[in-house]
């Protein structure tokens, strides 16, 4: 059991997302940062889609009523577990009655608390993510409150070993200070929009606004606008997708994004991407990098490659650790 | 930075009498949008093609819309273009799909502090708000597609001369239930929040419930008929 001892607005339950409900209108939700999650559970030899809980708002501080381990993943910053300060990205062990602070990250947005075997709330639909707009999922269907208490499978892993977090293992050309790089795709609606429309979504610095969560952010740094205005029929929408309202201020659509939308298209953020964007803070800036179908495809890649690696890691280090406990016990008989 | 992206150079603009548009959205996701008027005849043959493209092996997801068809792929496509070209050819062939659905009888009860946008429409419409209702409550209405939030319908049938515009200043909690015109689009508000669309009546029906079997209310093919429970103007 977890106990929630505090914690700010909007922090949720998810795990990597409800598919196979979009044609009901049943958003994805899901992990804003899908990799950091999954890089958690692969820490901890959990199955993939175990649930976290994501923590947008800080500090956010937890007690574990039982031993158990668990790794925060995500951003970088201040991590405290009782009086001992403890590395993001690192698993560790809490005992029971341990407290868990997460404080304000220095580098990212969001952190994700994966614990061993994953926080256990009822399915629905096939996931344990929060729908927040649609108020279900999750914990009761809302983001966490003080007090509450989660029950998670629990147990200990070896820990004392982590993973290089993928802002420093999967470095994008053209990171720059306070901006992030996204590479895109675009969209069916691109050519509709004026030339120099076009050239302005490549040229600009796009800052994040505070218009920005879990449904989309939305982008300020000048008006894009179509050669002729169009008419849209309702069609399906996924996080990543850039969509130009009648204001001309692009808004990329995110986890909680509707299902189906009306906007024109430009662009679509790759797979392999999204992440970078969810850790994107408030106020700080996008550039937009054009790619095709195999680019997307090869930097996907990468990412599996990353994760396998941790996977990989993951299983070596407990391996190494049966093999030294074997040795320590066979001196001793 | 040039503009060669072959998928878009080879389709036309838009949409043009006879050829559809085929584009990626991102890297997983195809959107096949069909050419022509929004008509029934062309959602019948969106049908057709869902059910074509959910028995590929590649693909994972299918999401119809308002005459367009989204493809999530479990294996993202190398070669896009020939995909595009299965899709162009299987459009070509295929007969239309008609769905036997439910009917549904939708009570509704229009006007009031639910539909308070009931003398609005009129208004924009230049007729009386018993026309209006007169109006929304003739024709049967299919279920097109679902989508935007869990369990919203769009339909196909509104009398065009009901057709008004979305309000500039949304409503920030119109409640679930309520019955609503969007442009040429009737709709029934699925979850209580934002919305821009005018009210014009409400319904008690739940259109979205997680823990039904299944969840949706409404299901792609089924029929509504709205009749009046009460009026209030």
């Amino acid at each position: 059991m977890i106990t929630v001892l505090e914690t700010g607005v909007l922090n949720s339950v998810q795990d990597v997302g409800r598919f196979g409900y979009r044609h009901l209108g049943v958003s994805t939700a899901g992990a804003m940062d899908p990799l950091a999650l999954r890089c958690g559970n692969a820490l901890l030899e959990n199955a993939p889609n175990a649930a976290c809980i994501e923590v947008q708002t800080f500090p956010f501080k937890v007690r574990f009523d039982k031993a158990v381990s668990f790794v925060v993943t995500g951003g970088e910053g201040a991590l405290t577990l009782g009086e001992r300060k403890i590395l993001p990205w690192f698993v560790v062990s809490a005992q029971d009655g341990d407290v868990l602070t997460i404080d304000h990250p220095t580098v990212g947005a969001r952190m994700y608390l994966c614990v061993c075997g994953g926080i256990n709330v009822p399915e629905v639909l096939g996931s344990r993510s929060t729908q927040l707009r649609g108020g279900f999922g999750g914990y009761h269907g809302r983001p966490l409150e003080q007090g509450d208490h989660l029950a998670c499978v629990g147990g200990c892993v070896p820990d004392g070993f982590g993973a290089l977090p993928p802002s420093q293992a999967l470095k994008v050309t053209c990171e720059k200070e306070k901006t992030v790089t996204l590479r895109v795709i675009p969209a069916t609606d691109y050519l509709l929009f004026s030339e120099d429309s076009r050239k302005h979504f490549w040229d600009a610095s796009w800052q994040i606004t505070a218009q920005s969560n879990r449904l989309g952010y939305r982008l300020k740094g000048g008006a894009l606008k179509l050669q002729h205005p169009v008419e849209l029929r309702s069609y399906g929408v996924i996080p990543g997708l850039i969509q130009v309202p009648p204001a001309g201020e692009p808004i990329v659509q995110m986890a909680d994004a509707n299902t189906a939308g009306g906007y024109p298209r430009i662009a679509t953020v790759i797979d392999a991407d999204v992440w970078r964007l969810a850790q994107a803070r408030i106020g700080s800036y996008i550039q937009f990098q054009q790619c095709d179908q195999a680019e997307g495809l090869r930097a996907m890649q990468e990412v599996d490659d990353y994760l396998n690696n941790i996977q990989d890691i993951a299983a070596l280090y407990k391996k190494s650790l049966i093999r030294r406990d074997a040795g320590k016990a066979g001196k001793k008989s | 930075m040039t503009d060669t992206i072959s998928m878009l150079e080879n389709t036309p603009f838009g949409h043009s009498a006879d050829t559809p548009t085929i584009s990626m959205i991102g890297t997983r996701a195809m959107l096949f949008e069909a050419p022509g008027a929004f008509t029934l005849a062309c959602q019948r043959r969106i049908w057709a093609l869902m059910d074509a493209c959910a028995d590929r092996a590649d693909i994972e997801e299918v999401m119809p819309g308002v005459t367009n068809l989204m493809l999530i792929f479990s294996v993202p496509p190398e070669d896009p273009e020939a995909v595009a070209g299965w899709l162009r050819k299987a459009w070509a062939t295929l007969p239309e799909k008609h769905i036997k659905g439910r009917l549904f009888e939708v009570g509704v009860r229009y006007g009031g502090e639910l539909g308070s946008d009931l003398p609005r429409v009129a208004e924009h419409c230049g007729m009386s708000t018993q026309d209006v209702i007169t109006l929304h409550q003739a024709p049967l209405y299919t279920v097109c597609a679902l989508g935007s939030v869990p369990g919203f319908g769009y339909l196909h049938g509104l009398d065009p001369r009901l057709a008004t515009p979305r309000k500039s200043v949304p409503s920030l909690k119109m409640l679930a239930g309520t019955v609503t015109i969007g442009g040429p689009q009737a709709g029934i508000s699925a979850l209580t929040g934002p919305n821009g669309w005018n009210s014009i009546g409400f319904t008690d029906l739940v259109m979205f419930d997680p823990e039904r079997d299944p969840p949706a209310l409404f299901a792609v093919g089924d029929q509504i008929r709205f009749y009046a429970e009460s009026i209030e103007v």
